[in-house]
């Protein structure tokens, strides 16, 4: 008992002890299905059956699969959009919010984020009715009012991106929020009151105050939003009711990995899918990361 | 000290409640997410044994509680207890996919669905093979039907149905433009005739199917053709293919058919439609006329059954469509009980009546197509919901019934056709030729 008390209290063994639980859930959980997906994707793998080695044979086939390279597509556009609009209007909203003249600050911040607190499948099947082809769908009714012809929303690709994107602001556009404006509490008063004195106009403080000191935090939402966006798969499946869409319109990545691996049994080849998203993943993020200067050692401010 | 213990305490209370927190919901989750559970005793006493059915289709527990009094009194010492699961259909289909492969969580008997079927017949089948159950009543059920969820000569599904295609009619919408549905033969009667309805009341005769195979399966089989070759291996782009979608293309583009919400007429949105008179026909199988009576109230007394129409007079009438095998998994509680109530619900001359007079279905044991008494049973509520008698035009197309075969290809060409080609076709405008011989290249890749 005095052995291993005196091992745990000891002053060099006692920090491993500490951090054993993360290690333990961080190699079991994180580092083990990385590796072993990373072998599975040079496999064939069903269940219930024997594994045999396939080499590269996953990954070129993967190259010349039209279907996985329209999921590549839709991903990178759904992506794309997303970042366009989900990063410079919830930066607007929180720096409105945080101005001084606004009024029922909490009522906003509490109305906004309250759609990521929603079950995606509950929110995905509502949108899906509310865009659905037929003229009593709540969409449609709202385009007969100006005199549109009803729209099959989720039966066209730039129909069925406008609806995914809907979807994805209205869930997403809170929760960006309010990580601006805690970056924005970070900025200090005096350098708005200190411009304000030198003749800055409320833009120029808005573009060479608040922008720059919001890096870091925009560095982290853009990160969150590039794997966010690539890695989209629920609200794809709930919005056209499975994985099904019409012509693949709605198939993403990810989906595509699960009609591989669940509905295929194709697991060999749903890991090598994934492989390829971590991949386009990381390039896209380091690339990123580079270019804002994460990487650069901190330089005289 | 008294601080330190109160600590203590606190976080012992929060790790118990925790504990039980996650005990209570960890065994509700044991269950199904997303469907609907009963349990049916049918009588059964305290000595009972569970099984569990998984099924995507409710009507199908229908079937099962009827047939489980009857089992429950003739066996009163094997009695059964059914706990039944219903899930939506891709749900369900690899819940099971999954539970089977891993032997973990699976139930104990399963409907699977003709077109998944090949899925869980590849490599080696993790289901028991029920020929010893089945044998008794070889002679008496259509052996093709029978054939479909058979592997290197075990047999691994019992289907309800034989699943005739049949055309509906909304004879009062035909009516409103003197349309009689008796007088169409052909298509191009049927192409007249939607022409007529169009231009007197703005309906559309028919549906132009995007999602479902239903159509291209039957008017392939007309000609004598199949999605596969005789080797199972995909031809989608035979010149009767490119004639079939060809002359459903010409309809669409003389408004005699459109395509509808939800892409078939088997679907929710669909059923909402036709019930509003906005079709006045669909093709689909005899399993069909249970939807009308469940889902489309409205159309009571309208609705008549009649053989499709042909290319040309002297093609063969109908085919087999969709289908479902019930299965026993290997991992079943009691593997030799669940075969026998298997066999006893479904393939005995009684669970045939039953499954006319329940589900509505038109059953394997085709000795049954020819009792009067229980085809034209009055109360039966098939036979009141329709203007004509769904046995006689049965009856009428009995020797032409053809077969369109289910081969492991079967789920990645409904897939490719169901999602892709069909799509470019109705809804793009998609020449015929180009959007097959893609589908044809697409589904040789897929299999690679």
């Amino acid at each position: 008992m005095t052995l291993i008390k005196r091992f745990i209290y000891s002053q060099k063994i006692a920090p491993y002890v500490f951090i054993l639980p993360f290690v333990l859930v961080f190699a079991i959980f994180w580092a083990y299905p990385l590796l072993n997906s990373f072998e599975m994707s040079f496999q064939k793998v069903s269940l219930g059956q024997e594994s045999s080695w396939a080499g590269v044979n996953n990954y070129t086939k993967l190259m010349g699969d039209t279907v996985f390279l329209k999921a590549v597509g839709n991903s990178f556009i759904y992506m794309v959009i997303t970042l366009v609009i989900l990063i410079p209007l919830p930066m607007l909203f929180a720096v409105l919010l945080n101005s001084k003249f606004m009024w029922g600050r909490e009522f906003f911040k509490a109305s906004f984020f309250f759609p990521a607190l929603t079950s995606v499948v509950v929110a995905g099947t509502i949108f899906r009715l509310m865009f659905g082809e037929m003229e009593g769908s709540m969409i449609n009714n709202i385009l007969a009012s100006i005199n549109i012809e009803p729209v099959k929303f989720l039966k066209g690709q730039v129909t069925g991106l406008i609806a995914l994107v809907a979807l994805a602001t209205w869930r997403w556009m809170g929760v960006n929020m309010l990580y601006f404006l805690s970056g924005l509490k970070n900025i200090p008063d005096d350098y708005y009151e200190a411009a304000a004195i030198d003749g800055a106009s409320k833009s120029q403080q808005f573009f060479k105050i608040t922008i720059p000191l919001l890096k870091p935090t925009s560095i982290y939402v853009l990160t969150i939003s590039i794997y966010a966006g690539l890695a989209m798969f629920t609200e794809s499946m709930m919005l056209w009711n499975g994985n099904n869409s019409p012509k693949n319109i709605g198939l993403t990545i990810v989906g595509y990995l699960y009609r591989q691996g669940i509905e295929k049994n194709n697991l060999g080849y749903a890991a090598a899918v994934g492989i390829v998203l971590l991949a386009i993943t990381m390039i896209i993020n380091i690339t990123q990361l580079t270019i804002s200067g994460m990487f650069k050692k901190e330089e005289q401010s | 000290m008294i601080k330190r213990w109160l600590s203590l305490a606190v976080v012992v209370s929060m790790f118990a409640m925790l504990i039980a927190c996650s005990g209570g919901n960890g065994g509700n989750n044991g269950g199904n997410k997303g469907g609907s559970d009963a349990v049916i005793d049918g009588g059964a006493d305290e000595t009972a044994t569970e099984l569990s059915y998984w099924t995507f289709v409710e009507l199908h527990g229908q079937l099962f509680e009827t047939m489980l009094p009857k089992w429950n009194t003739a066996n009163p010492e094997r009695q059964i207890k059914l706990n039944v699961s219903v899930m939506p259909y891709d749900d369900m289909h690899n819940k099971l996919s999954i539970a089977i492969q891993t032997g973990v969580g699976a139930p104990d008997i399963a409907d699977i669905e003709l077109g998944k079927f090949p899925d869980f017949l590849a490599g080696t089948p993790q289901l028991e093979p029920l020929n010893d159950v089945i044998d008794p009543y070889r002679d008496t059920v259509v052996e093709s039907r029978i054939n479909l969820y058979t592997k290197d000569g075990k047999n691994y599904g019992i289907d309800s149905h034989v699943g005739a295609s049949v055309a509906y009619y909304n004879v009062e919408l035909l009516e409103q433009a003197g349309v009689d549905y008796t007088t169409i033969e052909t298509w191009e009667d049927f192409k007249q005739a939607g022409i007529k309805l169009y231009e007197e009341t703005g309906k559309y005769m028919g549906t132009a199917d995007t999602s479902a195979l239903w159509q291209l399966s039957q008017l392939l089989a007309q000609q004598g053709s199949d999605l596969t070759d005789d080797n199972g291996i995909p031809q989608v782009n035979t010149p009767e293919a490119i004639r079939a979608l060809t002359m459903l293309k010409d309809l669409q583009d003389n408004n005699v058919i459109a395509t509808i919400a939800g892409g078939q007429p088997d679907t929710e949105e669909a059923y909402g439609e036709f019930n509003a008179g906005n079709y006045a026909t669909a093709f689909l199988p005899f399993w069909f006329m249970s939807r009308y009576t469940n889902y489309m109230g409205e159309l009571s007394g309208k609705i008549a059954l009649a053989p499709i129409p042909v290319l040309e007079k002297g093609m063969p009438r109908s085919v087999g469509g969709g289908g479902t095998g019930t299965v026993v998994t290997k991992t079943a509680v009691d593997v030799q009980l669940a075969k026998d109530f298997l066999a006893f619900a479904k393939l005995t001359e009684d669970a045939n009546i039953e499954i006319w007079n329940t589900l509505g279905f038109d059953p394997l044991n085709m000795n049954v197509w020819e009792m009067e008494e229980v085809t034209h049973n009055p109360e039966n509520t098939f036979v009141k919901y329709f203007v004509n008698n769904p046995f006689d035009v049965l009856n009428d197309i009995k020797s032409e019934i053809e077969m369109i075969k289910s081969t492991s290809a079967s789920p990645t060409i409904n897939n490719v056709l169901g999602t892709i080609t069909l799509n470019e076709i109705f809804e793009d405008g998609r020449d015929v030729t180009e959007a097959l011989n893609d589908a044809q290249a697409q589904i040789e890749q897929e299999l690679k």
